[in-house]
């Protein structure tokens, strides 16, 4: 591991027992998972429970003229059926629009359709039954009669005017367009060489393991609905499910145990969901809907549907001069709600050509609307577009001077001393530390004798690839994504940490949990600030009854943000602790230390009292405490990132695969990634969320797209026909890490979360490029699969 | 997504099933392994209104040698092939082929039987049955028949099998020395579908096949014995003569259309897998060079 | 028609006897009739491993098997050879190497992983690779799993069992 800067003064603390920043520590909730004794809400199960399925559109778009429900009605086991115009009465409508993102503009959308469905998928009733066999068998027998209206398919022609509008209050199919200008692009363009290209990519989905699931419980007698629902943002869903149904947020309370997988699917709010919550209120029971696979792929939010035109200036020396895109994108036919569709769009303008000195970028981004699923935020939002706009145009750029990949980016990647600094952009870069990283990527993956193996290869007809992606992530994010356009989705988050009656740590954060591992970072935080084991401290997570307010875990924010929180609620309890030590021992408060569950003295480690035993004066025998005293036994503290919007982190990714050039099938041999997240908690689960995410982007690269014909129908929703990464082509993943810790906050963690899948397809792309280039085959497109490599080979 | 119900009837025997088949028509389907029919029930692609489960049927399992005929009961499992000693001695593409299929959990419920009936255009065991010149016996009201792989496949998901037939088992005839068999598919991910696969027999003497039998699958609408195979019987094989019977190849395929693969991409991989295949069995790894247009 | 059939079973070891309609299948048996909820639904339709149990000790997709069609058999999931100990050393070397995050697909990854385990005691990385192909796994990228599995293995043949 390289550092960078040396860790802050004020962490010297952790170099002691106790002490388990740093280290690779397992999860604690592990055992739980390992032995199927896990809580998803797939498994719960309520007293009166009834089951909603929803009907959903066989059309792209298309009126909804009658709903005959009749004989559904009258099916045994069916408890309700319920229209979206009966459903209007328990829960208003939405617009998913953020108002610092300039223009952009949406439709309000219904928790089940009202008159008109706007994409294949689109719930047009609730079958609420005793069983989801009952109401999927009731839901056969409603008849609905459509009039089926012309469906916008086709990204490139939805601004044209002889493209019907899908919400004619909109007036166009436009619902964001953002141009950006910086430095002297047609200069540049004057000056330098010019390559260009179109890069296509594929719309793909999170696939969850455990699909979208909701258990919502209306009690009438309460009036307080309990919502269990596998979310990455609790208070988010709190506050929606109550502004849409006219609660006030106390009436409103989030559990949320173990997800089965969310990658930024579970962020959102979808219409089935909210209308689940509606359909408990209405019906004054608890109501549970679990998406099955099908309707996962119809409904779980899309991502990455881009075509990307991008341009690179370089010189004759390598120098890049400019970078230049125009991206289009088709949302579907709603603006997901709170976080809007434009945020994707926004993220590639953001960060193309982000790792690089040149000051020199014109951007255009527009986002339309269509007759498709809805497209949103999922793991690594708009990185993977702009990485593999960005990293493809510099090989390109390097081919066409005949300079060395990696010698490109050395000319090219901003010094690791030029921090602090911004990107023609304006994105803010506290400290990154591209250089190191490419120099370590090359150590680990011994650059210079893969290129001798590959020539040699190449002589027996064996054509392998190398390449290389640098990335800049963005993580930790401050108010400025969401909270400053207006929505109610919190950038800081809480902890509290309390001592008990037994001299054990009671923790309750606001950040969540789906397998990331955020309840172990916030023990190993807790632990090594107050001198606790691990062993005893106990981690409460997803509750909005019980733990403090704050954002959950989505975009790499739950170590930094809440990771921050906890080490200074830690910090705080623990004054408070050696406050009472002190006023027991007649010492001081800086003559004490907390160490391995018992108060010592600070100059000689001397053992002075157990931990249990404070607690046991506090709690039992105050009476014996001296006069003026009062401990505090709980402390509370809550952080927002402030100085930086962002803390970016950076990376570079390689790839080493073959090309089987007759068939065009990619066998991926090794990737490599270094990344700097800057002070790691736990090495190996950095490690771990870098190599899913990796997987991730592998798949996107060579597997994943939701394939759509031209009527709007999604024509491979299953998981037999859309095809995931699975083990037997994923290579092994060598990880190493350069560390530049942000001054922003005492911990100096940025996220991780979502680094891998910002560069790996992009690094697959580049290699599959470099494999191909004796051949003159260069193909911008994922993912990339047989057909579309032999189809460039000139073989089909 | 939940079955829609139907009537369920456990077979006592395969008369027993028979007579349940005579009964309820083509409103019932056999229940074997049900590797392929639960999916399509689950998703309510298909609504039967009885499964009749021949699975607890002795009767139709085993694998055993008769004379120079290797029979497989219907109900033999694509494990029990994978691990037979029978089929790895006498029939060995058989297990060559399962381990392509799907994945072991799948393996140890799905059977032969099942995969001939369903008629799956892209499965392997139809190819092979196929290539291997194999005899499938079908049991029916009025006795049992036997009818040539070659004839029993007659197009997606269709087979020569009547409604109120069950096929019992699989009869494999064993040339004994000097065949040889080459069995590879190009597949997606491992255990997928193939987007073209091959499952070939041969009989190669002094460097020359004296008998070639090609089944190629996932390339129309059934497993198709290439007729081009022919014209490499009895001739010294050159890259000349392997170019002309890829071009026959490509002209005697048929394929689909899918997300894969397109027919030409389909066309192309057929002769790249033919001419990879040829090498294979010739132990000529030159003939495998220089693509084929 | 479509009555209720009596089907007798083993379920980790207990005798159940039950009433249950032929559709119902043994993912859904489990789930909702005998609350054995660590085996996980994430397809239905054969694909993705989640549901994977062992019937009569071969491991099978439980939501491509009918209830009925368990007549008679031993049936285990992920608490029976939790509770036996029998993977135990399995699950000690996943926690150890992070070898599952949200972990819906480990029970099914376990049951597969101690499957290859019986069959081949020594598999290299591919074998573990191609053996665990058909479970799916979103978090980990499926490297955790094959060293967790790799290593079991090793001290397995270490300790001679």
């Amino acid at each position: 591991m390289t550092v960078t800067h040396p860790p802050a003064e004020t962490l010297s603390v952790l170099d002691r027992p106790n002490s388990y920043i740093g280290k690779t520590v397992p999860r604690p909730n592990l055992d739980r998972l390992l032995q199927g004794r896990g809580q998803y809400v797939s498994d719960l199960e309520l007293p009166r429970m009834a089951h909603v399925v929803f009907l959903r559109s066989p059309h792209a778009h298309a009126r909804i003229a009658a709903i005959d429900a009749d004989t559904a009605r009258r099916m045994s086991g069916v408890i309700a059926i319920v229209t979206g115009r009966e459903l209007e009465a328990v829960i208003t409508p939405w617009v998913g629009v953020l108002s610092h993102l300039k223009g952009l503009k949406s439709a309000p959308q219904h928790a089940i359709a009202v008159d008109r469905v706007c994409w294949q998928g689109e719930a047009v009733a609730a079958i609420v039954a005793i069983s989801r066999a009952a109401a999927e068998d009731a839901m056969e027998h409603i008849a609905v009669d459509y009039e089926e209206l012309a469906a916008v398919t086709d990204m490139r022609t939805a601004l044209d005017p002889a493209t019907p509008v899908i919400h004619a209050s909109l007036g166009d199919n436009l619902a964001f367009e953002r141009t950006l200008d910086a430095g002297d692009v047609d200069h540049a363009l004057s000056e330098s060489e010019v390559v260009e290209a179109e890069f296509v990519f594929g719309r793909h989905t999170g696939v969850t393991l455990e699909p979208r699931a909701v258990v919502a419980d209306w009690n009438a007698a309460e009036a307080r609905l309990t919502i269990y629902q596998g979310t990455q943002a609790p208070h988010m869903v709190q506050n929606i499910a109550a502004l849409h149904l006219g609660l006030r947020e106390a009436q409103v309370r989030v559990v949320c145990k173990d997800v089965g997988g969310s990658f930024g699917i579970k962020v959102h709010i979808y219409a089935d969901e909210m209308a689940t919550y509606a359909l408990s209120k209405l019906l004054r029971r608890p109501v549970k809907f679990v998406a099955d696979r099908i309707e996962s792929f119809n409904t779980d939010i899309h991502a990455r549907d881009h075509r990307c035109r991008g341009r690179i200036c370089v010189r004759p020396d390598g120098t890049i001069t400019a970078f230049e895109i125009d991206d289009l994108t088709g949302i579907g036919p709603y603006s997901m709600y709170p976080r809007t569709s434009a945020i994707e769009a926004n993220q590639v303008v953001n960060l193309v050509g982000g790792p690089y000195v040149t000051p020199n970028y014109r951007a255009r981004a527009r986002v339309v609307f269509q007759n498709k699923n809805v497209m949103c935020q999922y793991r690594a939002v708009g990185h993977p577009i702009a990485c593999s706009v960005t990293e493809g145009l510099v090989d390109l750029a390097a081919a066409k001077i005949g300079m060395d990949p990696a010698e490109i980016r050395r000319r090219n990647l901003i010094a690791d001393d030029a921090y602090p600094c911004a990107s023609p952009s304006g994105m803010k870069f506290e400290q990154l530390s591209h250089h190191s990283s490419l120099a370590k990527l090359l150590q680990m993956m011994d650059y210079d004798a893969l290129r001798a193996e590959q020539a040699a290869l190449r002589a027996q007809n064996v054509y392998r690839g190398i390449g290389i992606a640098s990335f800049i992530e963005v993580t930790n994010p401050s108010a400025a994504f969401y909270g400053v356009g207006g929505a109610k989705i919190s950038s800081q988050d809480g902890v509290a940490v309390r001592l008990d009656a037994q001299g054990s740590v009671i923790c309750q954060t606001s950040i969540t949990e789906q397998g990331q591992g955020s309840e172990a970072l916030t023990a190993q935080i807790v632990g090594s600030m107050l001198g606790v084991s691990m062993d005893r401290v106990r981690v409460t997570l997803g509750d909005t009854d019980n733990t403090p307010y704050g954002g959950g875990t989505w975009a790499s924010r739950g170590a930094g943000i809440g990771g921050e929180a906890a080490l200074q609620a830690a910090k705080a309890l623990r004054r408070n602790i050696l406050d009472v030590a002190a006023a027991i021992l007649q010492s001081t408060p800086a003559g004490l230390d907390i160490v391995d569950n018992r108060i010592v003295n600070a100059a000689d480690s001397v053992s002075r009292i157990e931990l249990s035993e404070l607690a046991r004066i506090v709690y039992f025998r105050p009476d014996t405490l001296p006069p003026g005293i009062r401990p505090e036994l709980m402390a509370t503290r809550h952080f927002v990132p402030r100085q930086y919007p962002f803390a970016f982190t950076n990376g570079v990714q390689a790839s080493w695969l073959e090309v089987d050039n007759e068939t065009g099938f990619v066998t991926l041999l090794k990737h490599w990634v270094v990344e700097d997240c800057g002070t790691i908690i736990n090495p190996q689960l950095v490690d771990e969320q870098i190599r899913g995410g990796v997987v991730q982007g592998l798949g996107a690269a060579l597997f994943e797209k939701c394939i759509y014909d031209e009527r709007g129908q999604l024509t491979n929703a299953n998981m037999a026909d859309y095809l995931v990464p699975m083990s037997g082509e994923m290579p092994d993943i060598e990880i190493g890490h350069v560390v530049s810790p942000t001054q922003e906050s005492e911990l100096g963690a940025k996220g991780a979360g979502e680094a891998g899948t910002a560069g790996a397809a992009a690094a697959v792309a580049n290699a599959v490029n470099d494999a191909l280039r004796p051949f003159g085959a260069t193909i911008t497109e994922i993912p990339l699969t047989p057909q579309v490599i032999l189809t460039s080979l000139g073989r089909i | 997504m939940k079955a829609a119900a139907f009537a369920y009837a456990r077979a006592t025997s395969v008369v027993n099933a028979l007579e349940l088949l005579a009964v309820h028509g083509d409103k019932a389907k056999v229940l074997s392994g049900g590797q392929s029919l639960m999916p399509a029930m689950n998703l309510r692609l298909l609504s039967p209104e009885i499964l009749v489960d021949i699975g607890g049927l002795a009767e139709l399992r085993g694998i055993a040698m008769r004379g120079d005929v290797l029979v497989v009961g219907a109900l033999t499992r694509h494990v029990d092939l994978l691990r037979s000693p029978e089929i790895a001695l006498n029939a060995p593409l058989l297990r060559d082929a399962v381990s392509h299929v799907a994945h072991p959990a799948i393996r140890n419920r799905g059977t032969i039987g099942g995969s001939l009936a369903h008629a799956d255009p892209a499965s392997e065991l139809p190819a092979c049955v196929v290539a291997l010149d194999a005899t499938i016996v079908a049991r029916g009201p009025t006795g049992e028949r036997r009818i040539a792989a070659t004839e029993f496949f007659k197009g997606i998901y269709e087979t020569a099998l009547s409604p109120d037939e069950l096929l019992v088992a699989i009869e494999v005839p064993v040339i004994g020395q000097g065949s040889t068999f080459f069995f590879q598919e190009y597949a997606r991910r491992h255990g997928d579908y193939a987007v073209v696969g091959l499952a070939a027999r041969a009989v190669v003497a002094a460097g020359r096949f004296s008998d070639l039998r090609l089944g190629f699958f996932a390339v129309g609408d059934r497993p198709l014995l290439a007729a081009a195979a022919g014209k490499l019987i009895n001739a010294s094989v050159n890259p000349g003569l392997l170019a002309e019977a890829a071009t026959a190849l490509t002209n005697e395929l048929d394929p689909q259309e899918d997300q894969q693969a397109t027919a030409a991409m389909r066309r192309h991989l057929a002769t790249v897998l033919f001419r990879r295949c040829v090498a294979a069995l010739l132990a000529r790894p030159e003939l495998e060079m220089g693509v084929a247009k | 028609m479509s009555a209720p059939v009596s089907v007798s079973l083993l379920v980790n070891g207990e005798p159940i006897d039950a009433f249950v309609l032929p559709r119902l299948n043994l993912a859904d048996f489990l789930r909702e009739n005998l609350k054995l909820t660590g085996t996980h639904v994430g397809c239905e339709h054969g694909v993705c491993g989640a549901c994977t149990v062992r019937v009569d000790g071969e491991i099978v997709r439980s939501c491509l098997m009918l209830t009925v069609q368990a007549q008679g058999a031993l049936v285990e999931t992920i608490e029976g050879v939790s509770d036996s100990g029998e993977i135990a050393d399995l699950q000690v070397a996943f926690r150890e190497r992070n070898a599952l995050q949200c972990g819906y697909c480990t029970p099914g990854m376990l049951i597969t992983a101690q499957d290859l385990l019986k069959h081949s005691p020594a598999p290299d990385r591919q074998a573990i690779r191609e053996h665990l192909s058909g479970n799916y796994c979103r978090c980990t990228g499926y490297q955790a799993i094959v060293d967790a599995v790799e290593a079991t293995a090793k001290t397995r043949a270490e300790r001679g069992t």
